[in-house]
């Protein structure tokens, strides 16, 4: 039988799981719950986070964000988050079904870390850092840093997801993603796209393209350098089309199951064209 | 296509009117009557047949092939005998009786003993006490697999080595109508081809089965046909078919995929051993791997037809992958085959149906079985047809239309209803929905994940009409039985009718009031120990066969009571009605209580309802073997976002030949539900195999329509032309919805893109990066 312990603050999660290192943390289940009944996964206890008010505690800084790892899509999507992120807030957005998002938080996302999971591209977008709490102390990483490889984290024994911080941003935002039907599937190509104004920088990562997150830094400074600035223009689908086709090459996809990687890597190309025009597109010339 | 309407502006709009307020005055036949599992469906109180539950119960496991071919050499289940808890290991050489099963051949091992033959082929059964425990035992038995390169090609299958003793051909049947000589002026022809699809039910497979005190078994199941369960389970144990009784537990959707047995055997033959009732639920993954599935289809088709539009011939090629066992496939390929050309008429007619033998997952009956793959292809060809003849597809297809008289490629002659040009009429000329720019993403293609605008799109509208028989055909002896018994004016029905979704539980309550005039009507049981056979929830058979027996049943305690009372007050039966609860006379005079006459005396009777016999094919495929029709048409409109390849169906309207409307909301169910699961084949619903292997056996990846998939639904109209013979005229309305949903959606995004799309599901790929 499986032992499960209800934390109700951070403390008592750590303190559980130095004990314990190899129990087991539930967050919304969404993720794990699935792989339980799919038998691919063995619990002996498990310590559920739902209970612990830190964790479902976000804030909105002048330069950062603040979201706990319990914060849930459905806040994410229906609080003042939606305007201060809003690539965060479509991801969330796309995530399952409304009782998906009501129990799915970005931890959980986080902790599953899959190339596919749609909060990550946001993240990177974002300059966003993992704050982790264990037996150490507290660290905070990149997305980079964080997510080793496919479904893999540097997460140690003991440790948890307390929080991600990342940018506050003035710009434009989008984060469009690919499925094989309009609502409730995992992505086969996503990808972000935010504007900072404040650095003169687009930024873009990509989601279910790679084993990793990859950030497109070579288009990022490549599109970068031809934008005007101070007006917000140089955008035109000339320009966004050769973006689009830069982007994709920073992009390694695979075949598999759910498509091929020559559809996925023509899909970013599309994809990152029609996100740089929209966030630049006139009457919001990016400064959203 | 906006000659859609010149097309049919000349004739006049007859859409039927449904007075459901009068039909509902007295809950019976016609009127909106709600299923009485509706609500508690809704609120989670159905009790499902995953629900089952009894006093100290095992919970059995089956250990599946990982392998679409391999020699089993060595087994060796010392491993999970030695879990704790475990009650019974047991292997093919447990199998008391037959050792195959199956339902036309039995050429499906109950467990493989030394060979098996696709990814998911039960070898062993555990029984435990907990499902973990019986998962784990079974995962440590050791089957020593000699591995077999698999034959996944179904076109290469009746040339390869045979990969069964029964051959790699499971029927090959040729038709041959008409003067083979005839050419058309005008010539087309297509290659085309259909995907695997899975039936997807919601309730995976699951049941419980008791031993009894006579050495017979218990069995509660979810299936479509208890009692063809019964003789396959009774022989496979070396047991009287008395020994076996089984009662329908509450079933989760079926749409084929429980005719054929899975877990029955292995739960009996547990209980058998154990001496305990023993439980099995299917995991998702494993419900995938556990039944069979629509057979893919490969098609090679041309038509010819003169300058007019008249088509003179249809020759077709059809090869069915029927994977590794036989099932219904034999069943299918002779629909495929029989309505090859679509509900025209044509001169002459040349169609070769194979369906193989491959070490791909087994397919066999699913919704529209058989008739869903060839309309795909017939449509796809009478577009390119119109379009070679520079003609409206509408008109060609008007043109074309079979109608009561005329004969079908296997020579049959079409008797009763069927209004297929009327239905095409009807859909076409409905009004076009407004379906202005939209910027709400849910309105548009790639949905919520936010990938189109309104001008990154281009619209597409497709038409198609499709038909398929009603009832089992090729001579099969068809029946339902049913008994009605009325006591202090309850009238309570009987019938094995499996309740799979289509709504027999409501109707029969229906049927019962409007024959007997009793307001309560008790369903029993489906049993088999308390009824005869009712058949199989196939077929769009239930409303007609069982609806057919319990009428006729209804019918005969009617008469039995009139006659009585008749006696009784010196008058002719003729002179009396039953009306409001009440027998009355139709001179005003005399009326007594229907509830008083049967609280003396119980009134009962028992019939066997049968339809009209059937021939079998003669060696040019000609015969009578069908019993009746129905077609419907669809008109579908889409978005497509070309560049990224996806689609939003914004509208299908579809008319319907339904005979009669028994009750309009289960027919409006009938009629979305299986326009989705078309939708679903046109757009993605594909069990993805490589080499054998299933690579996507959840509902993560094979994805069925959501509501951002599904369009609004538009009725045209229900067309009621009374079918002579059956009940009220009612024909079957389950399957006609998928017949040509997806062809009208595959043609819609054709329009949309110019593209040829010779294949369903169309994948976002076929359209981004074809090569224009
Ligand atoms: C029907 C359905 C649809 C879905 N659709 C999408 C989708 O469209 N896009 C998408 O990205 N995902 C989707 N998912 C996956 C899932 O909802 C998300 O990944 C979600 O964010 C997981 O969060 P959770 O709180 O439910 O995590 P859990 O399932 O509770 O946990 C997931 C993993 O993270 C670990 N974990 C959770 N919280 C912490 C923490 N604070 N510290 C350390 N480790 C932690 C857990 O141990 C576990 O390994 C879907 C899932 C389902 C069932």
């Amino acid at each position: 039988m499986t032992n499960v312990i209800v934390a109700r603050s951070v403390d008592e999660a750590l303190a559980t799981l130095s004990e314990a290192p190899d129990i087991t943390i539930l967050a919304g289940g969404t993720d794990l719950m699935v792989e339980i009944n799919r038998g691919l996964r063995q619990l002996n206890s498990v310590i559920a986070l739902a209970q612990v008010p830190e964790l479902h505690r976000w804030s909105i800084g002048e330069d950062r964000l603040m979201i706990g790892a319990g914060v849930t899509y459905t806040t994410m999507l229906n609080t003042k988050l939606a305007q201060a992120a809003p690539a965060l807030a479509q991801a969330a957005r796309t995530v399952g079904s409304p009782p998906i998002r009501n129990a799915g938080t970005l931890g959980g996302n986080l902790g599953t870390a899959s190339p596919a999971g749609d909060t990550l591209p946001v993240l990177a977008a974002l300059n966003a850092s993992i704050v982790l709490d264990g037996p150490s102390g507290e660290r905070c990483l990149s997305l980079e840093e964080f997510m080793v490889g496919v479904k893999r984290t540097c997460l140690a024994p003991g440790e948890l997801i307390k929080a991600v911080e990342m940018d506050h941003l003035s710009g434009g935002q989008e984060y469009l993603k690919i499925g094989p039907r309009n609502a409730m599937v995992i992505s086969m190509a996503g990808v972000a796209l935010a504007v900072d104004r404040k650095a003169k920088q687009v930024r873009c990562a990509l989601g279910a393209v790679a084993a990793n997150i990859p950030r497109a830094s070579e288009a990022e400074a490549w599109v970068g350098e031809r934008i005007n600035w101070d007006s917000g223009t140089g955008v035109d689908s000339v320009l966004a089309q050769e973006f689009g086709q830069r982007m994709a090459a920073e992009s390694s996809p695979i075949d598999d199951h759910r498509s091929t990687a020559a559809y996925r890597r023509h899909a970013v190309g599309v994809l990152a064209a029609r996100a740089l025009q929209r966030v630049f597109s006139e009457g919001t010339n990016g400064y959203v | 296509m906006s000659c859609l309407q010149a097309a049919v502006s000349a004739v006049e709009h007859t859409s039927v009117v449904i007075d459901t307020k009068e039909r509902s005055r007295d809950r019976g036949v016609g009127a909106d009557v709600s299923r009485p599992d509706g609500v508690p469906k809704v609120q989670g109180r159905f009790a499902f047949s995953s629900d089952l539950w009894a006093d100290n119960f095992l919970w059995g496991h089956t250990l599946r092939s990982p392998h679409p071919s391999a020699l089993i050499s060595n087994i060796d289940i010392g491993p999970a005998l030695a879990f704790g808890g475990v009650h019974a290991v047991l292997l093919a050489s447990d199998v008391p009786g037959q050792l195959n099963f199956g339902l036309d051949h039995q050429d499906q091992p109950v467990l493989a003993a030394d060979q098996v033959r696709y990814v998911g082929e039960p070898v062993a059964l555990v029984a435990a006490e907990h499902p973990d425990i019986a998962r784990r035992a079974a995962e440590a038995i050791v089957v020593n697999y000699e591995v077999i390169a698999p034959l996944t090609d179904s076109e290469a299958a009746s040339e390869a080595p045979p990969m069964h003793p029964d051959g790699n051909v499971i029927r090959r049947l040729g038709i041959r109508h008409g003067d083979l000589s005839l050419t058309g002026e005008v010539v087309v022809e297509g290659s085309y081809e259909v995907g695997m699809q899975d039936q997807a039910f919601m309730g995976p497979e699951s049941g419980m089965a008791l031993p009894e005190e006579d050495g017979g078994v218990e069995l509660f199941v979810s299936t479509q046909w208890l009692h063809v369960d019964r003789s396959q389970i009774a022989a496979c144990l070396g047991l009287a078919e008395e020994q076996v009784r089984i009662t329908l537990a509450g079933v989760g959707g079926a749409f084929g995929a429980r005719e054929d047995l899975s877990l029955q055997v292995h739960l009996c033959l547990l209980a058998q051993h154990t001496q305990k009732p023993v439980k099995m639920v299917y995991s998702r993954d494993e419900s995938f791997l556990g039944h069979v599935h629509r057979h893919p289809a490969k098609m090679c088709y041309r038509h010819h037809a003169d300058r007019q539009g008249h088509l003179i011939k249809v020759e077709a090629r059809i090869v069915l992958d029927g994977g590794a066992y036989a099932s219904s496939s034999a069943a299918v390929i002779a629909n495929a085959s029989c309505f090859a050309a679509g509900p025209y008429k044509v001169l002459a007619a040349e169609v070769e149906g194979l369906a193989v033998r491959t070490n791909n997952p087994p397919c066999g009956a699913m919704r529209g079985f058989g008739a869903v793959q060839t309309c795909f292809a017939h449509e796809a060809q009478m577009d390119k047809l119109a379009a070679a003849l520079g003609m409206d597809p509408v008109e060609l297809r008007l043109l074309n239309a079979l109608a009561p008289g005329d004969r079908l490629i296997t020579g049959q002659v079409i008797t009763g209803a069927f209004p297929v040009a009327e239905v095409i009429r009807q859909c076409a000329q409905a009004p076009s929905p407004v379906l202005p720019p939209t910027n709400d993403y849910r309105d548009l293609p790639g949905g919520s994940g936010r990938t189109t605008k309104a001008e990154d799109t281009v619209r597409g509208t497709g038409f198609a009409v499709g038909f398929k028989n009603l009832m089992f055909s090729e001579g099969f002896d068809d029946y339902s039985s049913a008994a009605c018994r009325v006591s202090n004016g309850v009238a309570t029905i009987t019938c094995a009718c499996a309740e799979v979704g289509q709504g027999f539980v409501t109707l029969a309550q229906q049927i019962a009031r409007t024959e007997l005039s009793v307001d309560e009507v008790i369903l029993a049981p489906a049993q088999t120990v308390t009824s005869k056979s009712a058949g199989s929830t196939s077929a769009s058979r239930q409303t007609w066969m069982s609806g057919g027996a319990v009428q006729a049943a209804c019918r005969k305690v009617r008469e039995q009571i009139l006659s009585d009372v008749g006696a009784k007050w010196d008058v002719s039966p003729d002179g009396l009605v039953l009306r409001d609860g009440m027998v009355v006379c139709i001179d005003g005079q005399r009326q007594a209580s229907l509830a008083q006459l049967t609280a003396e005396q119980d009134y009962e009777a028992d019939v066997v309802f049968r339809h009209v016999p059937t021939q079998t094919l003669d060696e040019n495929g000609q015969g009578n073997i069908h019993v009746s029709f129905a077609c419907a048409a669809h008109r579908v409109i889409v978005d497509v976002d070309p560049d990224l390849g996806l689609v939003r169906v914004r509208d299908i309207t579809t008319a319907q030949d339904v005979g009669r409307i028994l009750n309009p909301t289960q027919a409006l169910g009938q009629i979305e539900g299986g326009i989705a699961q078309g939708v679903g084949l046109a757009l993605m619903e594909e069990i993805v195999l490589d080499d054998g292997l299933v690579r996507n056996n959840s509902f993560t990846d094979y994805v069925i329509p959501t509501t951002l998939d599904m369009p609004e639904v538009t009725i045209a109209a229900f067309i009621e032309e009374p079918e002579p013979g059956a009940p009220y005229g009612a024909k079957g309305i389950g399957e006609p919805p998928t017949i040509s949903s997806s062809a009208a959606v595959a043609a819609a995004v054709r329009d949309a893109t110019g593209l040829s799309l010779e294949r369903i599901p169309i994948r976002p790929y076929d359209i981004a990066l074809a090569d224009h």
